[in-house]
This record gives structure tokens, C-alpha cells and sequence, in this order.
């Protein structure tokens, strides 16, 4: 039982923190780009990340996969603290699959060294079963065997980024770390990539966190969703929770802003404004308020502290009780 | 030159069989084969398609700035009866910037890192008006607070890294109206910003335009903010106009089977559900590169027949405005064409 509860991942309590010098001769100022985050994943889930460019997600994403370590707090895998564990140890189990398939491939090699560059670090099997491991993966993400010898150039832009799947696949992760996967693909081929991941999370049992700024996207494939804002989880809750009925001023903007290509409707008022505040010197209080429509006195000064009911998570104001 | 701008119900921009050909050393590549279309003023015409389908080289013939090595064709290319295809560099220099300006995709790298954001602003007014710098620098700071930049006066000394992403934005659609175009075309104006950046750029331009009367030709894939701003929608694939109509009937009746496709493939929040499959679109777009035959949409339609190698017709509907090219009639496919993309009205 104990397998089931434990999260397969989670953060506690995870600051991480950069030191930004402005000008040449300006003093290095901290910038906090995630603050006192804790996130769950439960394994077979999919927890959708979204939020404006800057918030950051791709820190967090950075963090998971053990590239960057948090100023403070701690990353678990299965309730072992990652600091714990060997990087190789960790590839094994988490894999990141990313946003840009022209460069995130190496240009130089081709398809089968990338895929099979994963097995040769951990020393898995011979040439001949890496052969056959890379052909049983291509068969996986749809690529036919012969591209094993094209390089990335050749392919298009839905192949490259099959060709990152099945890099990431080949090691048999339980968690992958999908950021923006179909952002840079055309439409046709977005709906492709997208159905892959999803054929693939329930063949193999896969753990998602996916990042993503297309919310349609996000409602299509995500269970949970948590929004990030400036380094904060302001809102976690289910996917229909979130979609039917968002607490959290921020993401009812985020959910507004979405076009949903219904010709009989105009193009939504945020009413959010333009300015991203400067992640260096964030806003007293509430870090959303000058931007929030229904900001009171209290917001500009007192940070709200995070409340968790049976909808799950949610960092308000409005909704402290 | 002719000024006869009174006139409304006369197309501003009219395009007829434009053709570009690219030399390319392994023969000619046909990339865009044969476009007609008609804008009025204060219209909004979306062309929406995959990469590589011409969208982008349709709006840089217009603009002339496709280069010496590729000539347009065109039996017509007309902008307020100025043809375009004829017209040499001294006349498109006078239209470009002034009388039709263009929106680029990357607010990154269409910006010149080494000039401030008030010199690159002031620069087409001062270029083709004449206009005082004095009177300029007014004008500059008079269109960054219309497209919602605050501190304006400021920003003028800027330079564009000092900016965010959804601001340079901004300075290059102001930079775009510093002469008041008549004809605005925005290459994917917003794919590269947020959301909730994406639908206050988008609401911005619309106003301006509605106030102004300019005509748009917006360019992008995404079929939200199609739906959203366009009065007309253009779908190409492969270098062609497949089907052309008013939105309101590409999102209901939508004819060309790749436009239907196309619909399909995106989730439609309350309508698709969650975590069903997708609908897709198989294979990959033809090479253009020597004889392109038939119907280029052939290899990835469900429907296709031997027919579809031959010509294809053109179907208009009767009031004109909805056309689509395929050897189907419309009948013979609508039934099961409205069904999977179930937008209600």
C-alpha cells in the first residue's frame, strides 16, 4: 500500500533562489525564482504546470530533473530526497522531453546515436540489443526504422520531436518532464504528438508533469493543474475543478485569455494589464495585486498564506477563511 | 499617383493568379501557386496554414521585400490601383512604411539592438514625410500610449533588450501606424507571447483598425484568434488557397476536407473530451520542388480518388464570398463534416 501512497515525486518547501547583478558595476540582486513551492505527483498522473513566461516553470522543471538545485527545501523521488541519489540513477527515472525538437537535438549525430546515446551512458546492453532497443522504441513513437540513420535536419519538425520521445522512452522512465512539447509544432502535427503522449502515459504507466501555456492543451490532457505566479503556486485543483470553476482572480484571467475558435465570440478583456512585475523587486503583499481586479488594502500589504480544502490549493485573499 | 481613397466598396489590395517560383538546385520550387484575393478597407483577412505552406511569401511579395533572386507573377497585384508586381524600387519604398506597413513574427530580432526604440520609431516618419523631428518625436510618443505603453516619453530612449517580449510588441505595431497604413499585415503577430499578452495585442490591433479603417492581413496557424478577429479567412496548403470564405462559415461549414481537418485537431474546451484522441491530419506536406499535379492535399486526404490527380474545380457558392477548391461537392462531404467539429453558433 505504502507504494501507492507515497508520491512519486514531490517537492517540499523548494526555494530557489539566482543572483542577478544589474549594469556592469551593479550590485548582484537575489532574484527569487521559485518560493516555498511543494507539489505532489501522484504516479499515472498528469499535473499540468501553466503561467506566464517568467514565472518559473522552466526553473521548477530544471530542478526536477536535477539540473539545477534548490537554494533550499527538497526535491523526493519515491520519499528519497534527490540530493541522495546519483545523476545516473536519477536519468533513469526522469527524463525531460522539451520544447524545441530543432535544438534540442544534436545536429551531428544521427537518429540512432541520439536515441541509443541514453543506453551507452548507462552502459545497458551491447551494440546489437541497443539495435533492437532503438527499433522497438521508432516502432513506439511511430517513426519507421530506417530514419536510424537521417540526422535531425532531415526530419520535420513532428519527427524531430517523436525522435525526443523516444530518447527520453528509451530508458523506461516513470516520470517525464514535458515542457511546451507541441508549442513549436504546427496544428495538424500538435494533435499527433499530444495523442502519442497520451497512448503512451497508459501504456507504460508514466507519471506526467507538463508545462504548457496553451490551456486548451492542458484541459485536454492534464488531471491536476497548478498555476504558478511569480515563483508561486497560487492555485492547485483538479482539471475540471480549475476549468469549471477557478478560485484564484489569476486564474480565472489565465482561463479568460484562452481563444477558443468560436467565431461568434470577440476577443476577451483580461482586464489583467500589461506589465509582468520585475521578478528583482516583486510587489508587497500579495505578489498579484497590482494587477488583480479585485485587490483590496489588505492585498497590498499582507502576503495571503496558502489555504488547502478538498479542492485543493489556493493563495488568496479572497478565499482565506 | 492615383488617390481615389473615397471609394469603399472598392478593394484596396487585389490580387489575381500570383505565382512565386524559387530556384532551387534541385529545380524549381513552386512555392506559391496561383492566389486570388480581394481585400476592402477595414477588413480583417486571416491566412492560416502550416509552415511551409506560403503564407509568409504571399506577405513579403506584397510588401516587395522578397529579394532580387525571386520574382512574383501575378496577372494582377494591385494596391489602390498601384500594381505591385510592376512598380519599381522607388515607388515600393514610397508605399512601404507609409501606405502599407507589416507587423513581423519576432519582436526579438525585428527590432535593430543597436538604434533606441524612439529612433527606429521616428525613422519612417522622418523618411517619408519630411516631418520635423520635433514633430516626430510627438507623433512616437502619441502612438505608444495608443497601443498602452506607459512612461512613454521614457521608452523613447530605450533600447529593445531593455524591453519585455508583449512590449516590443507593442513598439512594433506603433512603429507599423507611425504613418497611418492603409494596409497592415501581421506575420504571426503574437505566437511568440503569453495568453494573456496574446489577447490584449490582439484586442489593440482591432481597435486600432476599426479606427483607422486599415485593412489587415493577419498571418498565423492558430485557429482561436482566427475564429476571434477575422472577418475572411484564407486556408493554403501547399503554395494554394484551398478554400476561402467568411469566418462565421469556415468554422460551421467548413468545405475543403484539409479545413476540416484541420478543425479537428484542436481540443475544444467543453466540446472534446478530455483526454479522448485527437483527430489528426497523417503524412507530411508534398515537396514542391518540380511538376506539382492535381490536388496537393491528395496524399493525406481520406477522401482522395484517382480524380484527384487531374484538375481540380473551383466551387463558389452563389453569393460569391464562400469558394473551395476540391473535385467533391460540398454535399457530398457536409454531412459528416459538421458533426466532429462541433462549434455551435
Amino acid at each position: 500500500m505504502s507504494q501507492l501512497d507515497t508520491p512519486v515525486l514531490e517537492l517540499r518547501n523548494v526555494t530557489k533562489t539566482y543572483s542577478v547583478k544589474q549594469g556592469l558595476f551593479g550590485k548582484p540582486k537575489p532574484l527569487t525564482a521559485i518560493n516555498d513551492v511543494s507539489l505532489k505527483l501522484a504516479r499515472g498522473e498528469v499535473l499540468g504546470l501553466v503561467g506566464e513566461s517568467g514565472c518559473g516553470k522552466s526553473t521548477l522543471a530544471k530542478i526536477l530533473l536535477g539540473l539545477e538545485a534548490p537554494t533550499s527545501g527538497q526535491v523526493l523521488v519515491d520519499g528519497q530526497a534527490l540530493g541522495g541519489q546519483d545523476r545516473l540513477a536519477l536519468a533513469r527515472r526522469i527524463q525531460p522531453i522539451f520544447q524545441d525538437p530543432y535544438s534540442s537535438l544534436n545536429p551531428r549525430k544521427n537518429i540512432y546515436d541520439i536515441i541509443a546515446l541514453p543506453l551507452r551512458v548507462h552502459s545497458i546492453g551491447d551494440e546489437v540489443s541497443r539495435q533492437k532497443s532503438v527499433r522497438e522504441i521508432l516502432d513506439i513513437v511511430g517513426l519507421p526504422a530506417r530514419v536510424m540513420n537521417s540526422y535531425p535536419s532531415q526530419m520535420s519538425g513532428g519527427q524531430r520531436q517523436r525522435v525526443a520521445i523516444a530518447r527520453a522512452l528509451i530508458m523506461k522512465p516513470e516520470i517525464v518532464i514535458c515542457d511546451e512539447p507541441t508549442s513549436a509544432l504546427d496544428v495538424s502535427v500538435q494533435s499527433q504528438i499530444l495523442n502519442l503522449l497520451n497512448e503512451l502515459r497508459q501504456e507504460f504507466g508514466l507519471t506526467y508533469l507538463f508545462i504548457s501555456h496553451n490551456l486548451a492543451v492542458i484541459e485536454h490532457l492534464a488531471t491536476r493543474v497548478a498555476v504558478m505566479y511569480l515563483g508561486r503556486i497560487v492555485e492547485e485543483a483538479s482539471v475540471e475543478g480549475l476549468f469549471e470553476a477557478a478560485r484564484h482572480p489569476y486564474s480565472d484571467a489565465l482561463l479568460k485569455s484562452v481563444l477558443t475558435p468560436d467565431p461568434s465570440l470577440g476577443i476577451p478583456d483580461t482586464h489583467l494589464g500589461m506589465t509582468y512585475p520585475n521578478p528583482i523587486a516583486p510587489p508587497d503583499g500579495c505578489h498579484f495585486h497590482p494587477r488583480c481586479p479585485l485587490a483590496t488594502d489588505l492585498c497590498q500589504t499582507q502576503r495571503p498564506t496558502p489555504v488547502f480544502d478538498a479542492a485543493g490549493r489556493i493563495e488568496c485573499h479572497l478565499h482565506n477563511p | 499617383m492615383c488617390q481615389n481613397t473615397s471609394s469603399q466598396d472598392k478593394p484596396i489590395l487585389s490580387i489575381k493568379n500570383l505565382t512565386i517560383d524559387i530556384p532551387t538546385s534541385a529545380g524549381t520550387l513552386h512555392a506559391v501557386r496561383g492566389i486570388s484575393l480581394d481585400l476592402k478597407r477595414g477588413e480583417t483577412l486571416c491566412i492560416v496554414g502550416e509552415s511551409g505552406s506560403g503564407k509568409s511569401l504571399t506577405s513579403l511579395a506584397l510588401m516587395g521585400l522578397l529579394g532580387k533572386r525571386i520574382v512574383p507573377r501575378a496577372d494582377r497585384m494591385e494596391f489602390d490601383g498601384i500594381e505591385l508586381t510592376t512598380a519599381n524600387a522607388r515607388t515600393m519604398r514610397k508605399l512601404r512604411g507609409a501606405r502599407m506597413a507589416m507587423i513581423f513574427q519576432e519582436p526579438m530580432t525585428s527590432l535593430n539592438p543597436a538604434y533606441t526604440i524612439g529612433d527606429q520609431l521616428m525613422e519612417a516618419l522622418t523618411l517619408h514625410g519630411g516631418t520635423s523631428r520635433k514633430k516626430a518625436r510627438a507623433r512616437a510618443i502619441e502612438l505608444l500610449e495608443k497601443v498602452g505603453i506607459t512612461a512613454a516619453e521614457s521608452r523613447l530612449s530605450q533600447y529593445p533588450h531593455q524591453l519585455s517580449g508583449g512590449l516590443r510588441q507593442r513598439v512594433m505595431i506603433a512603429m507599423a501606424l507611425m504613418c497611418e497604413p492603409e494596409l497592415i499585415i501581421a506575420d504571426e503577430p503574437t505566437t511568440a507571447l503569453d495568453v494573456t499578452i496574446q489577447a490584449q495585442i490582439l484586442r489593440l490591433l482591432a481597435d486600432l483598425q476599426r479606427e483607422m479603417n486599415m485593412a489587415m492581413i493577419l498571418i498565423t496557424h492558430d485557429l482561436g484568434v482566427v475564429a476571434r478577429i477575422a472577418d475572411k479567412v484564407a486556408v493554403m496548403y501547399a503554395g494554394e488557397l484551398v478554400e476561402t470564405g467568411p469566418v462565421s462559415e469556415i468554422f460551421t461549414a467548413p468545405s475543403h476536407p484539409y479545413t476540416r481537418g484541420l478543425l479537428r485537431c484542436i481540443p475544444l474546451p467543453g466540446k472534446t473530451k478530455r483526454g479522448s484522441v485527437l483527430g489528426t491530419i497523417p503524412g507530411i506536406v508534398p515537396s514542391l520542388v518540380g511538376d506539382v499535379e492535381g490536388c496537393a492535399f491528395r496524399t493525406r486526404c481520406e477522401h482522395a480518388v484517382a480524380a484527384c490527380r487531374g484538375s481540380i474545380p473551383l466551387h463558389t457558392s452563389p453569393e460569391g464570398t464562400h469558394s473551395f477548391r476540391c473535385i467533391f461537392h460540398p454535399e457530398s462531404l457536409q454531412t459528416e463534416a459538421a458533426q466532429p467539429t462541433g462549434i455551435s453558433v
